[in-house]
């Protein structure tokens, strides 16, 4: 049987990194994005300004990506030593998105990285420029890559289970990059980016000019992070609000949790704002709902029903029994690959397969699960819904949040009173860590609303994980969170420095030799002393 | 699939050379960075010596990463069952790894953020950790395929490990660790002496003569050791290249210098530890020379040959198995699908090339000796 604590200590240690990962890359992708537009405005404008906004915002940058890249290198190889049957299960499908991300989008950014930083002497300004672009371009390719990938993993389209093999494989990879869940979720996050880097920009911003400091960069930054801000958020909301529409065609057990809704609704669904659990922890005791709302924005229709978890539940019985059919065809097949009529049972169930394979957690034969055993299998594809009902109202409302708040800066920019109330730079400057706290929301919501699930109806969690023993998990667990909080405090603590410093201290002179640089923004060298060897 | 215009055991040989390619890509490129990373507190001794040294190779070896990023992408993709076995099987080895890795980009960042003696030499060392433990491991990891990994599979697929981390240092796999170390370095000390000058250059140069000598002699052991104290794994039964993955349809016998019958089929494959002898005593030559281009090009050559020589002695053999031979992973029970291999086949052959292109621009632009009044007109350097 498998080891439940290691599953469990699997899990942690995947949800750890990857949410640990994802604290840089958004930044990564917002920042790329604005320092290109920033260097575009000084290539066109030509005013030096521009150039010192895009170094100083640059350092700040290069801070993080490295972070990125530190994390990064363990996500890709954590499939393997993690979840080493996932990999065997679904590497045919699941391998190749991850490759082309290396082919298309890691290459392309880390090779022309090295450029940004070293290139601004050596190449024409309009070089640089396409430099940066790509380098912003590369960054996007990324997460359109590893989310077509994640979003196989929640709507498993174009491919089929081989007998032979015991293996999923691709049968028409076109759906695989098409796949709606993937192309919505790529906007969804992607925009989340464009708005964390607004965030962080716009923030820092205000705090020079609340201090009166760096005023001439601070305010152009702020015009550009508010503009660039206003439009991702209105892009994560109208697009999150997409992303729940496609949730609900193939993740309807998800839907039904994130609205708290243990039975089905009458067409047109209400909307609950909130709710709070019963007595026994589930069935909500108190809710206020707006009527209507919840059909249009989970079915865009006003006669579709919302079918609540019960109901759910009660189908995910049939298809476990169905599963159960699948499961025995398979072992005949296996047992005697010529048997015509256990290949033919097979075809007819095997999309079912995944639901035979929740019973694992309960018996090895599966084929023989009680009414009892099915039971439970059924209930343990209801996600825990108290707290995904709350990280999504977390997020949402985040997200009109900051429409609100970059509308309001963007109107106070085009009226050029920036910094007519010291009070609100101020407090812009307290919201920093907010787009942070939306994006972990999401990928909460994302990835814990779709347990049991690692392949959505494909392939329990539990069953994916590799046969580590408990101290493998122990040492590596212990190791990367020791490391890992060590680098975020040193990295907090260079960033605050940077900041103090600001960009002044990067500057170019406008010297005969424009491309010149004066103060290396370095510390100097501590006098050219012997350093322990 | 009919509509598939390369047969299943055509994309099945072409994925096996092209996993080789982005291997050999990582060693000799990645491993410029591994090996200065390994030199830095030895080779350069003052500040300025260590930031000459880390701008060297600053501005690209983040690209160079991306070879070993892309070879784990890549044996995903085409190998499945491989690096479903070999990742999960070497664990906390790989854990060791990745913690040394973590330190590279963070390390190149932050150290030059802040003027202290102390910072900087901790940032050193983790640096030097960062360079010189993975090029070790990487090579213990291939000593411990050529012996045969402990794993076998259940009926489902499922792969069970029953090796441990210490089973992993045995002392044939700690010979290879320390060729692969010792190459590593070599490449390292040869980019030192082509980009710099002066005491630097020097201490490098004496470094690499002797790495390069000592890589010669440790991968000669190591034929002689796989020839008179391994045992090679031999397939006994025919073996369908077109067939579905299925690694238990095979039989395997256990022959001592079994790894070396490949030479007497193909005598060509001899080239390989050829070139592998002659390259690395070519840039042993050359850096004693003192010629600034032809020791790279000449620890690239061995470094091609010597992994070369391991892939070719093993084939068609990817990961055998210690303890239940049957169950060892080949490039023909092992693989993607017949589709995957052929798209991804299509993806790679339209990138490749043009990765190759711009790597090849941005290193021309940021060619040139590196001196320490260089780094001070650059606020970003490191
Ligand atoms: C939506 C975007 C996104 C998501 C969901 C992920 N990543 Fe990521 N990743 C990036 C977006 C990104 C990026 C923006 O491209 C990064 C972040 C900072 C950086 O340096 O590049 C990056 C870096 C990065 C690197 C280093 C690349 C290099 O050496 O340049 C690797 C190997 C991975 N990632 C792998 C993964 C894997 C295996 C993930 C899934 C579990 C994953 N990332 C999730
Ligand atoms: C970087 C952004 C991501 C974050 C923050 C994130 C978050 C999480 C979390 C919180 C879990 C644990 C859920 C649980 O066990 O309850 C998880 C699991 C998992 N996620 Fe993600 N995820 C991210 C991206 C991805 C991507 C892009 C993929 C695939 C390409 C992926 C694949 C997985 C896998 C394989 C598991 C393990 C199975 C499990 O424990 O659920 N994740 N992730
Ligand atoms: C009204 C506003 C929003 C709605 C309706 C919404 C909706 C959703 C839904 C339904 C998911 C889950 C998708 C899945 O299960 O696969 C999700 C995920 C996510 N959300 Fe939101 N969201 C909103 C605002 C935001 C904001 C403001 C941010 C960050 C700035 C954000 C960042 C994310 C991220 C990073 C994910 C995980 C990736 C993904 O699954 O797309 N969201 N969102």
């Amino acid at each position: 049987m498998i080891d439940m604590t290691v599953v469990e200590l699997s899990r942690w240690q995947f949800a750890a990194t990857a949410m640990y990962h994802f604290i840089f890359v958004p930044l990564t992708l917002g920042l790329s994005m604005l320092m290109a537009i920033m260097e575009s405005v000084y290539v066109m404008t030509g005013r030096e300004i521009w150039r010192k906004a895009t170094i100083f915002w640059g350092t700040l940058f290069g801070v993080n990506f490295a972070m990125g890249v530190a994390t990064g290198i363990v996500m890709e190889f954590q499939f393997g030593m993690n979840w080493s049957y996932y990999s065997h299960y679904v590497g045919d499908v699941f391998g190749a998105p991850l490759a082309i991300e290396g082919l298309m989008a890691f290459f392309l950014e880390a090779t022309f990285v090295g450029l940004f930083f070293f290139g601004w002497d050596r190449m024409s300004k309009v070089g640089h420029l396409v430099v940066t672009w790509l380098v912003a371009l590369g960054t996007n390719f990324s997460a359109l890559w590893i989310l077509i990938a994640n979003g196989w993993m929640q709507n498993p389209v174009g491919s089929k289970f081989n007998p032979d093999t015991m293996r999923m494989e691709v049968t028409d990879f076109m759906a695989v990059l098409f796949n709606s869940v993937a192309q919505a979720k790529f906007v969804h996050t992607v925009s989340a980016g464009y708005v964390c880097g607004a965030v962080f920009i716009f923030a820092i911003s205000a705090f020079y000019l609340a201090r009166g400091k760096h005023v001439e960069i601070a305010k152009r930054s702020m015009v550009v992070a508010a503009s660039f801000g206003l439009a991702g958020a209105l892009s994560v909301v109208v697009l999150g609000d997409e992303s729940g529409y496609v949730a609900t065609e193939h993740q309807k057990m998800k839907i039904a949790a994130l609205e708290a809704s243990y039975h089905t609704e009458e067409a047109p669904a209400p909307w609950t704002v909130i709710a709070l659990p019963g007595e026994d922890g589930g069935e909500p005791s108190f809710s206020i709902q707006i009527p209507w709302v919840g059909g249009l924005i989970t079915t865009r229709s006003l006669d579709e029903e919302l079918l609540g978890l019960e109901e759910l539940t009660e189908h995910a019985q049939v298809r476990i029994r169905s599963g159960m059919i699948a499961y025995d065809a398979l072992q005949a097949i296996r047992a005697d690959g010529t048997d015509q009529t256990a290949r033919a049972t097979f075809d007819e169930h095997w999309a079912d397969l995944g639901y035979g394979l929740l019973l694992k957690k309960y018996r090895e034969d599966v084929g023989n699960a009680t009414d009892a055993e099915i039971a439970m299998a059924a209930e343990d594809t209801v996600p825990d819904v108290w707290p995904l009902f709350w990280t999504f109202r977390i997020m949402m409302g985040l997200g009109f949040f900051f429409i609100a708040f970059f509308a309001f800066w963007f109107w106070k920019a085009s009226t050029g009173k920036l910094d007519s109330n010291k009070n609100l730079l101020w407090l812009s400057f307290f919201l920093l860590p907010t787009p942070w706290l939306a994006i972990e929301a999401g990928w909460f919501i994302a990835e814990f609303g779709r347990q049991p699930w690692v392949v959505e109806g494909v392939l329990p969690t539990f069953y994916a994980a590799s046969g580590l023993n408990f101290w493998d998990l122990v040492i590596s667990l212990t190791f990367f969170t020791l490391l890992y909080t060590v680098l975020f405090v040193i990295m907090i603590m260079l960033m605050v420095k940077i900041v103090k410093t600001g960009p002044k201290d990067f500057a170019f002179v406008d010297s005969p030799d424009a491309d010149d640089f004066v103060v290396a923004a370095l510390p100097a060298t501590p006098a050219t002393k012997e350093l322990g060897s | 699939m009919s509509t598939i215009p390369l047969d299943y055991e055509t994309l099945r040989l072409i994925w096996w050379l092209l996993l080789g390619v982005l291997l050999i890509g990582f060693a000799i490129m990645g491993g410029r960075d591994l090996g200065v990373g390994a030199l830095l507190p030895f080779a350069a001794r003052t500040d300025d010596e260590r930031r000459v040294l880390l701008n060297v190779v600053g501005p690209t070896w983040e690209g160079n990463q991306v070879w070993l990023v892309l070879g784990g992408g890549a044996i995903f993709a085409a190998f499945p069952p491989l690096y479903a076995v070999s990742f999960s099987g070497f664990y906390l080895a790989m854990i060791v790894i990745l913690l040394a890795l973590i330190l590279r980009p963070v390390g190149f960042k932050f150290r030059g953020k802040i003027a202290d003696a102390r910072w900087r030499a901790a940032w050193d060392w983790a640096l030097f950790i960062g360079g010189a433990v993975p090029s070790l491991i990487f090579g213990v990891a291939v000593g411990n395929v050529i012996l045969g990994a402990p794993f076998h599979f259940d009926d489902t697929m499922r792969a069970f490990y029953t090796g441990n981390f210490f089973l992993l240092l045995m002392p044939f796999a700690l010979l290879c660790g320390l060729v692969s170390l010792g190459m590593l370095v070599t490449q390292g000390a040869s980019v030192i002496v082509g980009r710099t000058e002066g005491l630097l250059a020097e201490r490098a140069r004496t470094i690499g003569i002797w790495a390069g000598l000592g890589t010669i002699v440790l991968f000669a052991l190591g034929g002689v050791w796989v020839a008179f104290g391994i045992d090679g794994h031999v397939i006994t039964s025919t073996v369908d290249p077109n067939a579905p993955i299925n690694p238990l349809a095979k039989t395997v016998e256990l022959v001592r210098g079994g790894w070396l019958s490949n030479y007497g089929a193909y005598p060509w494959m001899i080239a390989a530890p050829v070139i592998g002898l002659a390259g690395m005593a070519l840039a042993v030559l050359g850096l004693n020379g003192r010629w600034k281009l032809v020791p790279l090009l000449a620890t690239s050559a061995g470094i091609f040959g010597i992994i070369s020589t391991a892939g070719l002695s093993l084939f068609p053999f990817l990961l055998p198995s210690s303890t239940v031979p049957q169950a060892g992973l080949t490039l023909w029970d092992a693989s993607s699908s017949h589709m995957t291999l052929f798209i991804m086949l299509l993806v790679t052959a339209f990138f490749l090339p043009i990765i190759i292109l711009y790597t090849g621009y941005v290193f021309r632009v940021m060619r040139g000796p590196v001196t320490t009044t260089s780094l001070n007109k650059n606020p970003n350097a490191y």
